[in-house]
């Protein structure tokens, strides 16, 4: 298995090469500086490993949710990417990411991913980790204010992301968290995009270049002017 | 060389091939005009997200119908526009250029309008003055050659395109109205009002054309308020006030322009450029002038592929390319942009008349 992950949904720009069992990964917090550091973190994890393009299976992208711009730069980046090498590429989770890394890093197998989406709202998403070692989401992504976010039931969960940050007490509030409770300075890395990509790739999740589109949760982007009165 | 040209600068979605033999082989455009009416303008959000969606798909489709996967260069629009916009076709067009290992190179949008007439079999040579009329812009530029521009004037305030949008708004008519108060002025009495003409009582080449709007509302609100009044036809005299100001404000400014150069040719561009009223008027004043008066087809008068294809075209076959990255630049004046030698079109309408 073979495949170039990326993700600049948030504040980091990371790229990670996957070959077999090995991950090569460029991870910088930049923000506002993604479309200057994508791409030569990839040419040069690439040419550093000895590969083509061409030689990878697949691609995968950080698909959402996160910063529209951040989330529409990874998006074009992959679509460029893979229509000019001919390759799919696997849509994958940032909220799951996230719990990827968690568990990753941290061993933590029931994960709550909250990025604060402004407007008093957060990105929402409920994981745990397979016996493969993957986090699986055990309900729909959402956005949604603190306060009335989906509840998943038992306890021992463990929070990331910013919406941890900016609304600590609301989503405390709603579930059950163990010890330690939470980090909202855990950022998404493209290790972990990769990773699950890898499982997404087998299971037969892999797009055509045009398919790669973001997920971007809040859809309600623009209000219509009321009707005009007479 | 073969250049596949991206536009995404607002609201329209591009994509064309240029080719040193061929020419252009090719182009398509989506335009989200119906996307945006309902919200009575573009919304930059929404604009983003559809560009995400048709660029490829355009891609795709073009190459099918040129019947060949080879690209030599990647053009596509990074400035002046809306930033996420320019970022979906800057990010998509650069990572394909780095795919297929070869060169890319931004555009500049109003460059692209500047040389679209060049795109046509019997286009003007340079030098020319151009009239960069648009809902952005409203711009008289001296062209010595590709990169080599003088701004001569430029618009203190709104843009024509955005006046005329605008006053087209406040009349009553959907968006994007500019094209709808043209139709809506045929119908127009052209001597019951008479708008001012902005700026053109002093010297200089720039405009102003947000004062018209204003003058626009309250000739309206005057007739509405009369006794008998025939609202469907006073509407269609503003329009018909409203454009024929615009269009002798345009036309007087050329005519300076084309005078104090001394340069007897004159490029139309941009999306008001499509506006017949002003393509006759323009047409007279140069043949009234000695000179000549060139316009893109209508399709290339607006937002296109074409042009960015094109104008990139120029700027990689004398060697300029983009390093491994990309960007937005919303404002972008067009004075920065560095000249392409040696002069890769000859002169041709221009001796004519020098």
């Amino acid at each position: 298995m073979k495949l170039l992950a990326i993700e600049t949904a948030a504040e980091a720009c990371s790229a990670a090469l996957l070959i077999d069992d090995d991950i090569q990964v460029r991870f910088q917090v930049e923000p506002r500086r993604q479309s200057e550091l994508i791409l030569p973190m990839m040419e040069e994890l690439l040419s550093e490993a000895g590969y083509t393009l061409g030689q990878l299976d697949a691609l995968a992208f950080g698909r959402g949710p996160g910063s529209f711009t951040g989330v529409r730069i990874a998006a074009g980046v992959i679509q460029g990417t893979a229509f000019g090498a001919d390759l799919p590429v696997v849509p994958v989770s940032t909220l799951a990411a996230l719990a990827q890394r968690a568990f990753r890093e941290q061993d933590h197998r029931a994960i709550l991913s909250a990025f604060d989406a402004r407007m008093n709202e957060v990105y929402w998403g409920g994981f745990r980790v397979n016996d493969r070692g993957l986090v699986t989401p055990i309900f729909d992504e959402q956005v949604a204010a603190p306060e009335a976010v989906n509840r998943p039931g038992g306890d021992g969960w463990y929070g990331v992301g910013s919406g941890w940050g900016a609304y600590a007490e609301q989503l405390s509030a709603r579930v059950s968290l163990g010890l330690p409770g939470y980090n909202p300075e855990l950022l998404c890395s493209a290790h972990d995009v990769a990773l699950l990509a890898a499982a997404g790739y087998q299971a037969g999740e892999a797009v055509a270049a045009e398919q790669a589109l973001p997920v971007y949760l809040r859809d309600q982007v623009a209000k219509k002017p009321r009707e005009v009165r007479t | 060389m073969r250049v596949l040209g991206i536009e995404t600068s607002c609201d329209e979605t591009g994509v064309a091939i240029y080719d040193s033999d061929q020419g252009l082989m090719g182009h398509l455009l989506h335009s989200q005009a119906a996307l945006h009416a309902e919200y009575g303008g573009v919304v930059p959000e929404l604009a983003s997200r559809d560009h995400v969606r048709k660029v490829l798909p355009l891609v795709r489709e073009l190459l099918g119908q040129c019947g060949e996967e080879r690209i030599d260069g990647v053009a596509y629009t990074c400035g002046p526009g809306l930033v996420g916009a320019l970022l979906v076709g800057a990010g998509i067009g650069r990572s394909l250029a780095w795919a297929r290992a070869v060169p890319a190179i931004g555009v500049h949008h109003m460059e692209g309008h500047l040389l679209a007439p060049l795109l046509e079999r019997s286009g003007p040579a340079f030098p020319f003055v151009a009239l960069l009329v648009s809902g952005g812009h409203t711009q008289l530029v001296e062209a010595q050659g590709v990169g080599r521009y003088h701004l001569l004037g430029d618009s203190l305030d709104d843009a024509a395109g955005e006046a005329f949008d605008k006053t087209a708004k406040l009349l009553g008519l959907p968006y994007p109205g500019g094209p709808e108060l043209a139709r809506l002025a045929l119908q127009g009495d052209p001597d019951r009002f008479r708008f001012p003409r902005p700026m053109t009582d002093r010297p200089g080449l720039d405009f102003s054309f947000s004062g018209l709007k204003t003058f626009a509302l309250n000739t309206l609100k005057r007739g509405l308020s009369e006794a008998s009044v025939e609202e469907v036809q006073l509407k269609a005299d503003i329009a018909r006030a409203f454009e024929e100001a615009v269009v002798d404000t345009l036309v007087i400014k050329c005519r300076r322009a084309v005078r104090e150069t001394g340069i007897p040719t004159l490029v139309l561009a941009g999306g008001v450029s499509a506006n017949r009223s002003l393509r006759r008027r323009i047409g007279a004043m140069m043949v009234e002038q000695g000179g000549r008066a060139f316009y893109p087809r209508p399709e290339f008068c607006t937002d296109n592929g074409a042009m960015i294809a094109y104008a990139g075209w120029q700027r990689l076959r004398a060697g300029q390319a983009e390093p491994l990255k990309f960007g937005a630049l919303p404002r972008w004046p067009l004075e920065t942009l560095p000249p392409v030698t040696p002069d890769p079109v000859p002169g041709r309408s221009g001796l004519l008349y020098r």
